[in-house]
């Protein structure tokens, strides 16, 4: 059964299907209904909703609440991301899941509440400090938005690895029908036993990121980057649409993804052969596919709402097999198909 | 590294390790009174018979190695976040009694926010908060708690109250909400007072048991190292100077 829902809500909802027990989040627009959302919801499921007085206590207590075993999340916008970096940056070196959401708004710094996507690289490339990665999944509609909560639960549990949903203003905001996954029941869950949980009968467990011994701390790392090298192998995901006769391939994530969809649309009406390439999951990036699409596309145009930043790693995919021209648009406005196509008409005719 | 101590046949042992403490060696220096707190702690939760179900917090600081200390489950904070994490655990797992540790510098300054509010909530969790006046791990800065005229490493000519304002008295601050069940101000320069300190801690734990809320026990202690005194007149300073600042006695008891 479809039900209208927004982004945020659907999101709130596909987190407590996945079992989401314990929700910690600081007020901040434009993902304010997710946290209303969570408020009337969660505790009626047996969960703990709490508002923390920064956004480093909520990722904090997130902290907390996944050392004790239990599926957690939080959700902010850009500058309160920025301020859960440290704990996430914690989160990753402990080796504890979580689930993180971030429906961006144009920055930097207070910016505005408009939809952009200028937290690529910190959500990509690090953000906090050290030798991390987080899972970064990039829903386009509100459908896959609800999907890749439920999939990053799963993820972040599976490879204990932090994962971000990467979503913006616009997906945040809108409402669709939705198909809403059906609950995780609690058994389905695997069992966690590095969780704190009282050591009765077992040698105490510890949740750290810290080892002063620097040959000690170099082994746990390599561990890291196993597990890293495994998501890669395993869990690149990317959407093709109309790609197999395409001279000019749109790359583009999350709200720009689903623009350029109907720019393709709109192109193919006008008879130029134009696709588009999504990646989903923005780390681990899909640069293998990207690369092939590029040894049979001469045009690979990356469309962002940012002055250039998922375009890095697509110059970094084609490494010069094809054309890696951009467009984007900043400050929160948001390109209409119209502007892409011109943009796209350069190119190809 | 482990130390075993053999009981020769025909003796009683009178003063032993507690049951809670690992075989690992203390990293505290020489006359620090973070040794005498953590061995208290130990002995609360003996005392309690809590040590299967208790997960303690453990700061950024002089005490950074807690979890290597205790035969308990344990999570490592970020610098002033104990709190927080604490508030985490507990609310994810009522039935664990959840314990931070915490300096000053990590409670009252970088992570004031996430002590206040975990205290104006009533959050159920017992906070021990060892106020030494200086950043000891680092190399001995200025601590929010740091006394008017006192020399540390960033204050070389005194602590000037004008730049710098003056010793942070949080447990006053803290008796002042609503939140908190229990907050105290101990010592533990000498053996009544070790005995007095060790009453308050039990008492903060079974206020956790209880589900009383809030306790803090702050206790007045002493790094010699930084001070550059002998640990004896280390002692002799926390009484005659560190008190005149921090008086000692209960701030608030919830019934």
């Amino acid at each position: 059964m479809k039900v209208l829902m927004r982004g945020n809500e659907a999101m709130a909802e596909a987190a407590i299907r996945a079992g989401c027990r314990c929700y910690f989040c600081y007020p901040i627009t434009p993902q304010g209904e997710l946290v209303e959302y969570m408020a009337r919801h969660l505790p009626r499921h047996g969960g703990v909703f709490l508002q923390a007085e920064s956004e480093v206590a909520a990722i904090n207590m997130v902290y907390g609440a996944s050392a004790a075993g239990v599926r957690t999340m939080t959700s902010s916008s850009s500058p309160g991301i920025s301020l859960k970096m440290e704990g996430i940056s914690y989160l990753a070196g402990a080796r504890l899941p979580a689930v993180i959401i971030n429906v961006m708004r144009a920055g930097p710094g207070l910016g505005n509440i408009a939809p952009a996507q200028g937290d690529y690289f910190q959500a990509t490339k690090g953000g906090g400090h050290g030798d991390y990665r987080l899972i970064v999944l990039a829903p386009s509609t509100v459908q896959e938005a609800a999907e890749l909560v439920m999939l990053a639960f799963d993820l972040s549990d599976r490879y204990r690895v932090p994962a971000m949903i990467l979503a913006d203003g616009m997906l945040g905001q809108m409402m669709e029908p939705v198909e809403l996954p059906a609950p995780i029941p609690p058994e389905k869950i695997p069992p966690k036993p590095w969780a704190l949980t009282g050591a009765k009968g077992r040698a105490p467990n510890v949740a750290s990121s810290f080892d002063l011994d620097p040959y000690r701390f170099r082994e746990i790392l390599r561990a890291l980057w196993q597990t890293y090298r495994e998501i890669e192998k395993n869990e690149v995901r990317w959407e093709e649409y109309e790609t197999e006769d395409a001279e000019l391939v749109l790359v583009a994530y999350g709200t720009m993804g689903r623009i350029c969809r109907t720019v393709v649309r709109q192109a193919r009406k006008e008879g130029l052969p134009v696709g588009l390439f999504r990646p989903i999951t923005l780390w681990p990036f899909p640069y293998e596919p990207l690369r092939k699409l590029a040894e049979r596309v001469p045009v690979l145009l990356t469309v962002e709402l940012s002055s250039g930043q998922m375009w890095e790693d697509v110059r970094l995919s084609v490494e010069g097999r094809a054309k890696t021209p951009f467009y984007g648009e900043l400050g929160g406005v948001v390109p209409t198909p119209q502007e892409i196509l011109s943009e796209v008409k350069k190119y190809v005719r | 590294m482990s130390v075993n101590v053999q009981i020769p046949a025909g003796y009683v042992p009178v003063y032993t390790r507690p049951r809670s403490l690992s075989e690992a060696r203390f990293t505290y220096c020489p006359g620090c009174h973070h040794g005498i707190i953590t061995r208290l702690v130990a002995e609360a939760i003996d005392e309690l018979g809590i040590q299967e179900r208790t997960v303690g917090v453990a700061p950024v600081g002089c005490a950074v190695f807690l979890y290597e200390f205790f035969r308990c489950d344990f999570a490592q904070a970020a610098h002033g976040r104990a709190c927080a994490v604490a508030t985490g655990i507990k609310r994810a797992n009522p039935e664990l009694i959840v314990f931070t540790y915490q300096g000053d510098g990590d409670l009252a300054a970088i992570g004031t926010a996430e002590t206040v509010h975990a205290a104006n909530r009533g959050e159920n969790i017992t906070v021990i908060f060892v106020n030494n006046q200086v950043y000891g791990m680092t190399g001995g800065e200025m601590a929010p708690t740091t006394l008017p005229g006192m020399r540390t490493v960033t204050t070389p000519e005194g602590r000037d109250v004008r730049a710098t304002g003056y010793p942070l008295r949080m447990s006053e601050m803290l008796a002042q909400l609503d939140g908190p069940a229990y907050i105290t101000r101990q010592a533990v320069f000498d053996v009544r007072h070790v005995q007095m300190a060790q009453k308050a801690i039990i008492k903060a734990f079974q206020n956790q048991l209880e589900g009383k809320g809030f306790s803090l026990v702050e206790i007045v202690a002493a790094c010699p190292t930084n001070l550059h005194l002998p640990p004896a007149e280390a002692n002799r300073w926390v009484v005659e100077q560190a008190l005149k600042y921090f008086p000692l006695g209960d701030l608030k008891v919830r019934d």
